[in-house]
């Protein structure tokens, strides 16, 4: 059993390390099928390893010990339990099909093998991340995916916006990171262990102390310092700004990276860490407000986006906002649920941008699509299907996840679940308006393509040819999409056994005092039923509203939406803003380091350290010599004055003492 | 006030005005008599302390021999007065300041009472009292080793004074006997071959 | 009553002006060397003045020695100078600061 645990994480390293390091010599077909081959065996491993936890065999044990420090242990350890078991599947599947999908997305790019190795790295650090059974393992896979997704986003390092994307991606990632340490720090310091086995159990004492410094509940703390690691990693407001800049990255890594994976890991590092956050009410409020104001305000910036990849960015940023809510709500199974299903929908929906971008010969500008469901049949169809789910209409998996969500946060009474229930009902209307504007946009109406007369996208991958129609993706393109529709559609009925057979069984604590999975629980009858019950209630009338909109305003009324915009005009001035986050950012944080570093250059290096303290020193003993050199005259007689001043005074000192 | 204290302050009012005069006088041919002065006084005042060798010795030696080598050198050089003095006075305030300072200092402690008559009380000498018989007692028996030393120092003055001033003139050959003696025989002599010519006849 | 302290004062005034004469003459070096030998005549009226109050006669000893290396150094001073006026045409004492720093 140990064998397969390590050789689900260390496989695809040594795939990326192959790619990596002797690219040039095994060639780009090398280089894919090393990679592919190594995150294929990865999934097969994952899969066994579902069986094996599904049957009943957990595990969790060290790997290897690093150092002891101080009484503290630094190790590497697997946890494998059914939630690492959920969280190993899905990123080694949506890994594996964007591996695929990369060779059709990136075959004329000159960097190839670098990004087949990246995404490889990638899945290593994120299994690590997941497979942690202590906070040091966990830091390092935190760690080893923010590097990664700063080299991924920046790939094509020679681009500016790139650049400054995946800077701005580290440094927002950094912020969290700086709270996240806070919270680790805390747990070093008071529960004096590192391993998760250790530090839970030590839980309710820790709960009844306070922290030193400030005075807080330690819990609380802790769990808020958690907490804003996560909102760094899961681009929760206000640490959402880096997402839709990382969408400079290839379209694979949107999707993988930005959708499946990577942006997940917080949602699953608050579940792994349930039986603490469940000890801190405080803690737990301050997470549903956080996720269900992302969830809406992120979903309305994502309704005036022209961009595809930005539309369905901003969609991802509302759907974690979703998962944050749920979490706030003790309905970690949920989160956990809607993550899954989550990542298969979006994956759907971010390769189907892909494709679409492709066959546009690397156009993303919605306005100059329009009418390609003719020409792009396969692509149509399964972005449709990830639009369905994403907007939440059964019964398809969206459906599922999404109510659970809603209802646990209907039934959770923590401060701000009022708020986050009402926040979370307005998105879902909003989110049908996008996810079905996105389709009808870029897939129905006239064909704005060809007014356009051959613009190419301004993006500096290699061009076509002008061709004049578009046409369907190669099979390696659309192969994973379909492959990926397909448990956007099915996931979703998992929910009875997920959410309410005790799946998670002793990965996830819930409080007593937190029983909204518990009185869903009661209510669930299976999954038709379910349905049923869903087609009464007020969620999926309010995404049906959206969807009909999207239709009324993008296919039957299409001059409408340039009404509206003049006619509010302030509103759609803040959406287009972002909320002002970008400049506020640009101007206070890093015009202020700027303008701190400039002064720090300005007055201490060059004043204070090169003025007074290296140069100053130098005149200080030049102006010093400069006086003193008058005594050396050159004159004799002046010398033999200076000696017998020297005489006067030396008998006027010893006259004076005796 | 008896005659060996009016002496002594003829004598040592003289000496000092001499002195002052030596260093203010414009001509420097004045502040050289003026000097010769100065000695002659000294001397008087020593012949007072009863060492009239040494009176004597300063008046031949100094001023027959020093003096005159100083006016010699005076006269000689050919210096232009009126610079002379230009700036004499500036350092005026400044140097009495410090001299009366000095003056009035040493003056304070030489004339306590460590020195006053009591602890240093006059002494007559006997009416045989040969000061250069007693000197030159002193001086071959005890001294003798400095006493050669001090011609030693003399004989280098002499040499030193000869060579710092010395001019070659460049006129004149001069033969170097070490060159002359080194020189080889092909430095001078160069043989060379020529065929034997016919007498003609 | 002549006492030594007589004797010393007066060669104290004597050294003073001695050293006043090199301090002020700055434009004739043969001043500065006469005032030189001010101060040893000064040193050698000590040195006597010493000797006959103590009755001992090696202060006057001392004195002779002190004209001998006198008469020496005023020789090799003055020798100097002729050198000296015969490279610089001056006597200025002024001009000598090539120690000048």
């Amino acid at each position: 059993m140990k064998l397969l645990y390590l050789i689900i994480p260390f496989a695809p390293l040594v795939g990326a390390i192959v790619a990596g390091l002797f690219g040039k010599f095994i060639g780009r077909a090398g280089a894919h099928w090393v990679t592919i081959l190594s995150v294929g065996i990865s999934f097969v491993c994952s899969v066994l390893v579902l069986q094996d936890v599904l049957a009943g065999e957990t595990f969790s044990g060290t790997v290897y010990t690093w150092m002891e420090a101080g009484g503290l242990k630094l190790e590497i350890g697997f946890l494998i339990d059914r939630l690492t078991a959920v969280m190993m599947v899905v990123v080694t599947f949506v890994s594996l099909m964007v591996h695929i999908y990369t060779i059709g997305y990136m075959a004329e790019d000159p960097g190839y093998q670098r990004f087949f190795s990246y995404i490889s790295l990638f899945t290593f650090s994120m299994l690590m991340l997941v497979m942690a059974n202590n906070f040091l393992q966990l830091f390092f896979g935190w760690e080893a995916v923010g590097l990664v997704s700063y080299l991924l986003i920046g790939f094509w390092y020679t681009r500016p916006t790139a650049i400054y994307a995946n800077l701005k991606a580290f440094l927002v990632n950094r912020v969290g990171d700086f709270g996240f340490l806070m919270g680790i720090a805390l747990i070093a310091a008071y529960a004096g262990s590192l391993d998760y086995a250790a530090v839970f159990a030590k839980g309710p004492d820790l709960a009844a102390m306070t922290e030193s410094v400030t005075g807080w509940p330690l819990m609380t703390a802790i769990c808020i310092g958690l907490f804003i690691g996560a909102m760094g990693k899961s681009a929760q407001f206000p640490l959402h700004v880096w997402l839709p800049d990382s969408m400079e990255g290839p379209t694979p890594i949107s999707a993988l990276i930005h959708a499946a994976t990577m942006v997940t890991a917080g949602i699953f590092m608050v579940s792994r860490m349930s039986p603490l956050f469940e000890l801190s009410e405080t803690a737990l409020s301050f997470v549903i407000i956080i996720g269900a104001i992302t969830a809406l305000f992120m979903a309305l910036i994502a309704i005036v986006q022209t961009d595809i990849k930005r539309v369905v960015a901003y969609s991802t940023l509302s759907q974690l906002g979703y998962m944050t809510a749920a979490l706030g709500a003790s309905a970690y199974s949920a989160a956990i649920f809607h993550l899954m299903t989550h990542a298969f929908f979006k994956a759907v929906l971010f390769l189907g941008a892909g494709s679409v971008i492709i066959a546009m010969h690397h156009e993303q500008d919605m306005r100059r699509m329009g009418g390609l469901r003719k020409y792009m049949p396969i692509t149509y169809a399964t972005v449709l299907v990830g639009a369905i789910a994403n907007a939440g209409l059964p019964p398809f998996a969206g459906f599922f996840s999404k109510d659970s969500i809603i209802e646990a946060v209907q039934l959770s009474h923590i401060w701000g679940s009022g708020f986050a229930y009402l926040a979370l009902l307005a998105g879902v209307f909003v989110g049908g308006f996008y996810s079905f504007r996105l389709v009808f946009f870029a897939f129905h109406g006239e064909e704005r393509f060809r007014h356009a007369g051959g613009h190419h996208g301004d993006h500096g991958e290699a061009g076509h040819g002008h061709h004049a129609e578009p046409h369907e993706s190669p099979k390696v393109v659309t192969v994973p999409l379909i492959l990926l529709a397909i448990p956007a559609i099915v996931s979703g009925w998992l929910i009875g056994p997920m959410l309410f057979g005790g799946y998670f069984g002793d990965a996830i604590f819930i409080g007593e005092n937190h029983p909204g999975i518990e009185e869903m629980a009661h209510e669930f009858q299976g999954v038709v039923p379910m349905v049923l019950h869903g087609l009464m209630s007020l969620p999926f009338w309010l995404a049906l509203a959206g969807a009909v909109t999207a239709w009324f305003l993008y296919i039957k009324r299409p001059d409408l939406p340039a009404v509206i915009k003049q006619k509010f005009s302030l509103a759609s001035f803040i959406l287009e803003e972002k909320y002002g986050f970008d400049r506020f950012n640009d101007w206070f944080f890093a015009g202020g380091a700027r303008g701190v570093g400039r002064g720090l250059w300005k007055g201490g290096d060059q004043m204070l350290i090169d003025g007074v303290a290296v140069n100053g020193s130098a005149k200080l003993v030049g102006r010093f010599a400069g006086v003193v050199r008058l005594l050396q005259s050159g004159h004799i007689y002046q010398y033999a004055f200076s000696m017998l001043i020297g005489v006067f005074a030396f008998l006027t000192w010893w006259l004076g003492r005796s | 006030m008896d005659s060996k204290t009016v002496v002594f302050y003829v004598l040592a009012a003289l000496l000092i005005f001499a002195a002052v005069r030596v260093i203010t006088a414009r001509n420097p041919v004045h502040a050289v008599l003026y000097l010769v002065l100065a000695f002659f006084n000294a001397g008087g005042l020593w012949l007072t302390l009863q060492a009239e060798f040494l009176a004597i010795a300063l008046i031949m030696v100094y001023v027959g021999a020093v003096m005159v080598l100083f006016l010699f050198v005076v006269m000689m050089l050919d210096i232009d007065i009126k610079r002379l003095r230009q700036g004499f006075w500036n350092y005026m305030p400044l140097a009495a300041t410090l001299g009366l300072l000095l003056a009035g200092e040493m003056a304070l402690v030489l004339s306590s009472d460590y020195f006053g008559t009591v602890a240093f009380p006059d002494r007559a000498m006997p009416a045989d009292y040969s000061n250069t018989k007693d000197l030159g007692r002193l001086l071959f028996t005890d001294y003798v080793y400095p006493f050669e030393l001090a011609s030693i120092i003399l004989l280098v003055a002499i040499i030193a004074a000869v060579m710092l001033t010395l001019r070659r003139r460049k006129d004149v050959r001069h033969l170097d006997p070490v060159k002359q003696i080194a020189v080889k025989h092909t430095d001078r002599l160069r043989v060379v071959q020529m065929p034997a010519e016919k007498e003609s006849e | 009553m002549i006492s030594l302290s007589h004797y010393l004062v007066l060669s104290a005034l004597l050294f003073s002006i001695g050293v006043v004469g090199i301090f002020l003459n700055r434009k004739n070096l043969i001043v500065l060397l006469m005032a030189i030998e001010l101060m040893l005549l000064a040193v050698n009226m000590n040195f006597v003045a010493f000797s006959h109050y103590l009755d001992n006669l090696a202060g006057q000893l001392f004195v002779f020695f002190i004209l001998t290396v006198a008469a020496a150094e005023s020789g090799i001073g003055l020798a100097i100078l002729v050198v000296l006026f015969r490279n610089m045409s001056t006597i200025d004492v002024d001009d000598l600061d090539s120690l000048k720093g």
